[in-house]
């Protein structure tokens, strides 16, 4: 029954870091940009969230303006601070993404403070618990695991299936080739970033709702461990990122229900630096020659 | 330093002589004031120069602002409150505010800053690490300082492990330490709970949550008081399912969280999830818990301790509270609290010291404040203040318990 109940827990904690790889990974897949805001554009949907229900939206609503509000940031973020530099070195534009999130984290507590406030996760979820036997189950758990699973196959129709997801496909593969063969690629990057975003913001309102205070600091850390999940798993990989991302939940919680709780952060960094050294394009992730 | 100290001295006083000349010969253009009435404005304007400067050193901005808001408002309050009585002396009190933002480099420089403006004595750092970072430069300086809220023993004292190597003189504090809140906990689940197992969950990265999970295990252990379970996490965690579902396997009766309120507030619900019934303990950053747990019902009947609670009925607190609330419109809470009592010893010791006719600033005037300060010997808000060997105050802890969805002082532990 304990085993059970801790499979739940790497469960529902691996969903979440998976929802949030997979927006590491698509944008990387297309531009090779690790966009360290990511975890950052979590964090101001929770805000968003926070702000419209506390102004007495209805919750649904506010869901859906998290969400928007995130596509927006993430797409404006895109054009003003990636765009300029997509022929730069990659190195600036990684520098330029460390940059954006420290940008967006000051901002932040500029405009709300540092303070932790607790963030309306039960209006959203109602905070209800399933029993079955000894083993409880919260609504929060179930629809996580639920929301994150249908948004993975939704995205993997929508590039496997569309003129969209054949595009980005296309960029990734090679830029120079697309645009050449007609395909708009500020369009498709523009699209790319939304819909990492847009599951960004799902991934949002989820991670709030399970863990419910907000201050301007909850994105990093959780952007920190979905980026060893999209490296696990191959960054760039879509598979790949859903893969590392329950890897991860799953190391976490067997480290801790095997009594070493200290260590669960040692272990998620050790298998970054264990995967880059003898692993480096990842679990699912496609092994790439280095042009020099 | 020394040059620059002197160079920042002669520019202060160009300064200051700069100003108060314009500020008479405006007087002169202005009102065209008879020789006699110019004379005594500038009796006051020296008078008025003649301030004791206190230094205060907060984080008013960054990630641990509201600790230092909260202390700032507090030393701010009594020194207002102290002037308007006529200040210490006849001399008015000037405070001298330097925001860390909660780093231990930005604070260092801060202190150096504050030196080098002339301070007599410092009321701050906030948090652990900048005040340690602090203290250690102090020592050449033998500047008089207290701390309203850093907890861990090693602010006080040079510590090698648990041993105490040597006890920095001039630095005081006026809250309890870490160890103290996890051998209060530890006795009072044993003897007021009656519990007879426990279990302990902490934060590896917080010094704070280390010292008290450590205590509590050691007090346990005296008492009688079993420890089931012991937990760990790091410090930028908000999973504590495996942890919690490891517990609840145990079922011990009580389970003590030393760490600060946000962190309870994310785990009241998951230890809810987890299926762990338990009376919950925890230390004094359980303060303002409530405000950001989404459900107080899950932290119902648990207790925590505190250095102060704002229902006590002493008289002491009843007019803080008042005065707190017409200042500030808000309740205090403890950091308010322990830093309107530092700033309470703080200036009972510079009193002293300029009774003993000392020249301010000098070696002898600082000493005579540290003095001053090791005889406390006063009532305080959070309680009566002496001190220990060590510069820590011994003091007797406040117990709060959430009932009802809100927190109710308990009495003193």
């Amino acid at each position: 029954m304990l085993f059970l109940s801790q499979c739940i827990n790497g469960l529902q904690l691996g969903s979440i870091y998976a929802l949030v790889a997979l927006g590491y990974s698509m944008v990387y897949g297309i531009i090779r940009l690790l966009n360290f805001a990511h975890g950052d554009v979590i964090m101001i949907g929770a805000y968003i969230a926070l702000l419209t229900i506390g102004a007495g939206v209805n919750p649904a609503l506010a869901v859906v303006l998290t969400i928007f509000g995130c596509v927006f940031i993430s797409v404006l973020i895109e054009r003003v601070a990636y765009r300029p530099l997509r022929s730069a070195p990659r190195i600036s534009l990684l520098i330029t993404a460390i940059g954006v999130s420290l940008l967006l984290q000051n901002v932040t507590q500029l405009l709300f403070t540092a303070n932790t406030r607790p963030y309306p996760g039960s209006a959203i979820i109602p905070s209800k618990a399933l029993k079955l036997g000894g083993l409880s189950l919260s609504l929060t758990t179930i629809v996580t695991i639920l929301v994150s699973v249908g948004s993975m196959i939704a995205l993997h129709l929508l590039i496997q299936k569309t003129r969209m997801g054949k595009a980005m496909r296309a960029v990734s593969e090679d830029t120079g080739a697309a645009q050449l063969m007609g395909i708009d690629i500020n369009r498709v990057i523009s699209v790319t970033f939304a819909i990492g975003s847009a599951l960004a913001g799902i991934g949002s309102v989820l991670f709030c709702c399970r863990y419910p205070v907000v201050n301007p600091n909850i994105g990093s850390m959780l952007g920190l461990k979905a980026f060893v999940a999209a490296v696990l798993g191959g960054i760039g990989s879509i598979p790949g990122a859903v893969v590392g991302g329950f890897a991860i939940g799953f190391a976490e919680v067997l480290v801790t229900a095997l009594g070493f709780s200290a260590w669960t952060d040692a272990v998620v960094f050790a298998i970054l630096i264990l995967v880059l050294l003898f692993k480096p394009a990842g679990l699912l992730g496609r092994g790439v020659a280095e042009k020099v | 330093m020394k040059r620059f100290a002197t160079k920042a001295v002669a520019v202060v006083l160009a300064v200051v002589f700069g100003m108060s000349f314009v500020a008479c010969s405006g007087e002169k253009k202005a009102e065209a004031a008879p020789a006699a009435q110019t004379q005594t404005e500038t009796k006051t304007e020296t008078k008025a120069a003649e301030t004791i400067k206190v230094g205060v050193l907060a984080p008013l901005t960054g990630a641990v602002a509201e600790y230092g808001n909260a202390v700032n408002n507090g030393v701010v309050m009594y020194f207002d409150e102290l002037n308007a009585k006529g200040g210490i002396n006849g001399k008015q009190v000037e405070l001298v505010t330097y925001d860390e933002e909660g780093d231990a480099v930005k604070a260092v420089t801060g202190y150096n800053s504050l030196v080098d403006q002339g301070v007599v004595a410092i009321v701050g750092d906030v948090t652990t690490g900048p005040t340690v970072a602090v203290v250690v430069e102090s020592q050449a300086d033998g500047m008089p300082m207290i701390t309203a809220s850093a907890t861990a023993a090693s602010v006080t004292c040079q510590m090698d492990g648990d041993k105490v190597v040597a006890v920095y003189e001039n630095m005081f504090r006026s809250c309890f330490i870490d160890p103290f809140q996890g051998e209060k906990m530890a006795a009072f689940a044993k003897e007021v709970l009656g519990a007879k197992t426990a279990a302990v969950i902490y934060n590896t990265g917080l010094d704070y949550s280390v010292g008290c999970a450590e205590s509590f295990q050691t007090k346990a252990a005296e008492v009688g008081l079993e420890v089931v379970a012991v937990e760990s996490y790091s410090n930028d965690a908000v999973d504590f399912q495996g942890q919690l579902t490891n517990i609840a396997a145990k079922a011990p009766e009580v389970m003590f969280v030393p760490d600060y309120y946000s962190v309870v507030a994310l785990m009241a619900p998951q230890a809810a999830a987890a299926g762990l019934s338990t009376t919950l303990l925890g230390s004094d950053g359980w303060d303002t818990v409530l405000d950001v747990v989404t459900d107080a019902a899950l932290l119902e009947g648990a207790y925590y301790c505190s250095g102060y609670s704002p229902d006590d009925t002493r008289e002491e607190v009843l007019t803080f509270v008042k005065n707190y609330q017409a200042k500030f419109g808000a309740t205090p809470n403890m950091f308010s609290a322990q830093a309107y009592d530092a700033a309470m010893i703080m200036a009972a010791a510079i009193e002293k010291a300029e009774a003993s006719g000392a020249k301010a600033g000098s070696a002898e005037y600082k000493a005579a404040i540290i003095a001053a300060m090791k005889a406390t010997d006063m009532n305080c808000v959070t309680g009566h203040v002496t001190y220990d060997q060590y510069n820590n105050p011994e003091k007797s802890a406040a117990i709060i318990k959430i009932e009802g969805g809100a927190t109710k002082y308990w009495g003193n532990y």
